[in-house]
């Protein structure tokens, strides 16, 4: 009788001493993976944007250590600039349009009668369900200077010079096309969620402050809002991740040759990496990039760390 | 009361013009690989594929490697999902049910790691398996899915075990179940439709990359469908019945899935990251 309570006390201990190595043991083989294909690459990421990178080095299958002569090289280059400024100014109109519009698009959501509510959403879902590369190829298509249906549309409307309109000549017309493109990709995903927000802020309130004679603006800005803002932040940050590296929506608008009109960051580190086998400073300006996004994100995710605290 | 009504059609207004919005393309997208070739090139829009026809599906499946490149993208995709999914549940579990040191420093450091743009660790990743011979191998790309596959299942997989009340758990080991027991017989089940919107979402992030495939596998019997369908497009201004049933193709199985899992992703995706 006794043996076997003293066999399980020793179990019981050594099963304590072990306990804390468990969340360890549990972590350790994620961990590995990711150090290896995560952590790896991005060492190996600022190693290469401070050497000499091209066919040659590829070929010996190392680079020269050329210290910051690749920063340098962009830094002093004006068209970096402008690149800089396009890619933040494209974010910022992708990421204003998806959330202001997704915002109007959840409010409309609940003053809708329920068999309309149902219907929008279920467009809303399947509009959120194209791949990128086929949302890409739809709007190509309605886009056809010769038989897109855009041009059909606006010319049939009245508008002047549409027919065989080519939207890609002038970079910021191709540029409204291409951030149409990705809000109405990233729309329904805002739309959606903000929705779903919408019915943890309390009805009464809402009411009390109509009672009270609050506007609808200020409804929203003063009751509705601040029980959305944990979720918005959570969205404006995703949305601005997301489209600050908007990669495909142009390649493939643009049948995967770009002109240097349409370069952001992104498309301008792969066409020298890839394109011209400069991959030191691709890097560089992949790093450029990459600490450009940790600075504007900064500010959300430390929210964000709030929320789930230590 | 008219006041009302006349919001109400207000209202009715603008969800019609959203449904527009929203729904048009695709109908366009289906419609047009339904119609034949003369109904495609015409100045004025058909707006029903009447009388349609299968040409443009059959065009597009008899494009060369389709059935290849079908299995390259299954292989690729189950492989990469199976993976990440073990490794992220282990992990999800510490982080989520564990105190530890270091579990502080671990969730920041899955937030980050969220942020680091794969269009900018593409360089190194193609250096790196170049020099192994890996790029234009389904191995390579498949570890290469991994760096955000790995992240993104355990973050959405920890929110959804955080949203289980670990009371549940306690109660079960009061009665006597070990902490192992009381995860396999209590937060497994619980978690499972977590664990199977988690594979499904992965499943659709990775069936819709394009940047990585197109980098990293350059001979066509190795490519993955995206790289078939966006092959397509470079032929400017040609073939937009083919280019339409191959991109309806493509977004079918991404769509069902998604069907799946939408309501469970939003509540992932955000609970997650709100709930500690």
């Amino acid at each position: 009788m006794v043996r076997p309570a003293t066999a399980l006390a020793g179990r019981t201990t050594t099963r304590r001493r072990l306990a804390p190595l468990v969340p360890y043991a549990l972590l350790a083989p994620a961990l590995l993976v990711l150090a290896a294909v995560l952590g790896f690459p991005m060492y190996r990421l600022v190693g290469l944007s401070f050497q000499q990178y091209g066919l040659k080095e590829l070929f010996a299958g190392h680079g020269t250590w050329i210290g910051l002569r690749n920063y340098q090289d962009i830094l002093t280059d004006s068209f970096f600039w402008t690149v800089v400024a396009r890619t933040i100014a494209f974010a910022a109109v992708c990421v204003g349009l998806t959330m202001g519009l997704g915002t109007l698009v959840a409010l409309l959501l609940r003053n809708l009668g329920r068999p309309m509510r149902v219907l929008v959403t279920a467009g809303l879902v399947a509009a959120w369900a194209m791949p990128t590369l086929t949302a890409v190829s739809i709007w190509q298509w309605m886009f056809d200077f010769e038989f897109g249906v855009v041009n059909w549309v606006l010319t049939k409307l009245g508008f002047e010079g549409y027919s065989q309109h080519n939207w890609f000549d002038q970079p910021l017309q191709g540029f409204a096309v291409i951030i149409l493109v990705v809000v109405w990709a990233a729309l329904p995903f805002v739309a959606i969620t903000l929705h779903a927000g919408l019915t943890q802020v309390p009805a009464e309130l809402e009411e009390a402050a109509r009672v009270d004679g609050a506007g609808a603006w200020q409804v929203f800005r003063h009751i509705t809002f601040p029980v959305l803002k944990p979720i918005f932040l959570i969205l404006a940050t995703l949305s601005t991740i997301w489209d600050f590296k908007v990669f495909t929506q142009i390649w493939v608008m643009l049948n995967q040759r770009p002109s240097r009109e349409y370069f952001l960051l992104g498309i301008w580190s792969y066409s020298e990496s890839f394109g011209v086998t400069r991959y030191g400073k691709g890097a560089a300006i992949a790093v450029v990039m990459v600490l450009l996004l940790m600075a504007l994100t900064f500010f959300y995710v430390r929210q964000m760390l709030k929320a789930v605290g230590p | 009361m008219t006041r009302r009504r006349l919001h109400r059609v207000g209202y009715n207004a603008a969800a019609v013009l959203v449904l527009l919005v929203t729904v048009f393309p695709i109908y366009w997208m289906v419609a047009t690989g339904f119609k034949r070739g003369p109904d495609i090139l015409s100045f004025e829009p058909k707006w029903l594929p009447i009388p349609g026809t299968l040409e443009n599906y059959r065009s597009a499946i008899a494009k060369p490697h389709f059935l290849q490149d079908v299995g390259n993208s299954l292989v690729v995709v189950v492989a990469t999902v199976v993976i990440s999914l073990a490794l992220a549940f282990l992990a999800a579990l510490a982080a989520a049910r564990f105190h530890f040191r270091g579990r502080a420093a671990l969730i920041v450091m899955l937030i980050v790691v969220q942020m680091v743009p794969l269009e900018a660790l593409i360089i190194p990743i193609y250096l790196s398996l170049d020099r192994v011979g890996q790029t234009d191998q389904l191995a390579g790309i498949i570890v290469t899915y991994l760096t955000f596959v790995l992240p993104f299942s355990i973050w959405t997989l920890r929110g959804f075990i955080v949203n289980i009340p670990e009371e549940l758990e306690e109660a079960a080991m009061v009665d006597g179940c070990t902490r192992a027991g009381a995860f396999r017989r209590i937060l497994f089940p619980l978690v499972a439709p977590g664990l199977v919107a988690t594979a499904v979402f992965s499943f659709i992030l990775v069936w819709n990359d394009y940047l990585i495939a197109y980098v990293l596998l350059r001979s066509p019997e190795k490519q993955t469908l995206g790289i078939w369908l966006a092959s397509f497009t470079t032929n400017h201004g040609t073939e937009w019945g083919g280019v339409m049933a191959g991109s309806t193709l493509f977004a079918i199985p991404a769509v069902l899935f998604f069907l799946l899992v939408q309501r469970r992703v939003v509540s992932g995706l955000t609970a997650g990251a709100v709930k500690g």
